[in-house]
């Protein structure tokens, strides 16, 4: 996901078009396909929303996500993108290694 | 043709998150659950993910500039300094709690997922905060 801060008016629209068709997408698949699309969440919604707070401070701060550092920078070959991918990568397992043998979620 | 076309790049990016089942927590934990109910199809995402973009950008970056912009705008940072591995890791962890990241998130906002707006509502104030905490990168 790009950052939403534009550098002027022109780059918000087509920012907002790009957001605009990726929530339609799924609405479109459903409606095509006919089959439900599977959303569910398995663990409390209050780590929901910790792992929110997360993942937005943390995208801020390493500047880039799964798509912006995982698919775009490896695929460019920047060592950058491929350190921060190693990087959550590693963390997310962990975390969920704990989340679910340390404290049985 | 430039809002057109980032329009029809949003909802190839969103039916790919949706068909793959990026776009649910429950398959992003389990693939993330190497010592419990492993389930390692979304390598095969991330393979022909990096696969298909590997190919792409080395016919688009070989254009001069792109159709509907005067100039290419890729990052020009190279150092892999403390904010990228600092921030990498609060994310993976973000990521490992939710199953969520922000494109998935974003996608599934029309879906009524209560827990989804509390990760999206968390989200946002979590980039604010890193904006308005002054350690800017």
């Amino acid at each position: 996901m790009a950052p939403l801060k534009g550098e002027g008016r022109a780059d918000f629209s087509w920012r907002l078009a790009f957001v605009a068709g990726l929530v339609v997408a799924p609405l479109l698949f459903a409606l095509f396909s006919g089959a439900p699309v599977a959303v569910s969440t398995p663990h409390p919604v209050w780590m929901m929303a910790l792992g929110g707070i997360f993942v937005g401070y943390g995208t801020r701060l390493g500047s880039g996500c799964t798509s912006g550092h995982g698919v775009c920078g490896v695929a460019r070959l920047s060592r950058r993108s491929l350190a921060a991918t190693v990087m959550f990568m590693a963390s997310a397992i962990a975390t969920v290694f704990v989340v679910h043998q340390l404290f049985g979620f | 043709m430039r809002i057109l076309s980032a329009l029809v790049v949003g909802v190839l990016f969103g039916l790919g998150l949706t068909i793959s089942g990026m776009i649910n927590p429950a398959k992003i934990i389990a693939f993330l659950d190497v010592a419990g109910n492993w389930d390692p199809s979304l390598l095969v995402v991330m393979v022909s993910a990096l696969a298909v973009s590997f190919v792409g950008y080395r016919v688009i970056l070989a254009r001069e500039k792109p159709l509907y912009e005067p100039s290419f705008h890729l990052p020009t940072k190279t150092a892999i300094d403390q904010p990228l591995l600092v921030g990498s890791a609060i994310f993976g962890a973000g990521w490992g709690l939710s199953g969520l990241c922000p494109g998935p998130a974003i996608s599934a906002t029309m879906l009524f997922a209560p827990p989804v707006y509390a990760f999206l509502a968390a989200m946002v104030a979590g980039m604010l905060l890193h904006d308005f905490s002054g350690r800017r990168t």
